[in-house]
């Protein structure tokens, strides 16, 4: 499968993204600048991590109006798969892609460090790799990752089986709401998440956990 | 040349770490009986027309659509 990464200035975890959809797909990804309106012809559109427009008015907030967003949204509704990781969450949030919002840290604090995941549903183009229920590592880096939805949305989300990965066993590292760490569109093909499983592929990394999900979007396991 | 400014708060029922945060600091320099703290933002913007229809409906459309979101945030527009 082909996929593409989008950049921005300010974001900073292109380059491993680049890698790991490399690595998993066997393939490189083709990168799509902000500015572009027409995406290549391919079946995952990735929005990695960092600090676009330098974090200015509100995560994310200033990139989400970027012209290649418009062809994003419009590739989204055709059925493409999209992943937003940290920054790429919030991005997507803030286009309406996803609901809900990513607020500051309840702590204040930018967290660096690893968390559990508990994958609650593997029942998405993104997690097929994964058991339910089964709990994998990631690395969170962020400083605005707390999720909030108002009680009508949350309800929805919750309803619709689109929380797709919640913080486990205590791990909480930002304050979201009912610990959701990663949530999917109604329709399942746009996939928001605060944590990285794009470091965590390979031995080099310290264990592979994030690997099934980038095996899972790029159909390089058996379905 | 019209002056405007828009504030941007955060709704009732949003959680404020910051807000909470600078209660925190301000009861710690002394200052008592806070009862509470939310921060917001404020822009300040010169619009180039005399039409003050047009610039309260232009400084809407910027709320809807940059300057906050409505998720979490209400705005208001006042004219100088």
């Amino acid at each position: 499968m082909k996929s593409a990464v989008v950049q921005l200035p300010g974001l900073n975890r292109d380059r491993d993204m680049i890698a790991a959809l490399t690595k998993i797909s066997g393939s490189a990804p083709v990168t799509v600048w902000q500015t572009e309106t027409e995406i290549p012809d391919v079946d995952l559109i990735v929005i990695p991590g960092g600090f676009s427009y330098g974090d200015y008015l509100r995560c994310g907030a200033i990139a989400a109006r970027m012209p290649v967003m418009q062809a994003i949204k419009a590739r989204a509704e055709q059925g493409v798969r999209v992943l937003g990781v940290c920054n790429g969450f919030q991005i997507l949030v803030e286009a309406g892609l996803l609901p809900g919002a990513l607020m500051r840290n309840a702590s204040l604090k930018f967290v660096c460090r690893e968390v559990k995941l508990e994958v609650v549903n593997s029942d998405t183009a993104f997690t097929r790799a994964y058991a339910k229920g089964q709990v994998i590592r990631s690395p969170v880096a962020h400083h605005d990752g707390n999720y909030f939805a108002d009680a009508e949305t949350l309800k929805a989300v919750e309803g619709n089986g689109q929380v797709v990965f919640r913080y486990a066993e205590g791990t909480n590292p930002n304050g979201s709401v009912n610990d959701i760490a990663g949530i999917i569109n109604a329709k399942g093909n746009v996939l928001g998440m605060m944590p990285h499983p794009e470091n965590l592929i390979e031995s080099a990394h310290g264990g592979a956990d994030g690997r099934g999900l980038f095996a899972s979007a790029l159909d390089v396991i058996a379905a | 040349m019209i002056k405007a400014r828009v504030t941007v708060t955060l709704k009732n029922g949003v959680l404020d770490p910051q807000g909470k945060a600078i209660e925190g600091a301000l009861g710690a320099l002394g200052f008592d009986g806070i009862g509470l703290v939310r921060q917001g933002k404020v822009f300040d913007l010169q619009l180039e027309t005399a039409d003050k229809a047009q610039a309260e409906a232009d400084l809407k459309a910027m709320c809807e659509k940059l300057l906050a979101n409505t998720v979490i945030e209400n705005y208001s527009i006042s004219l100088a």
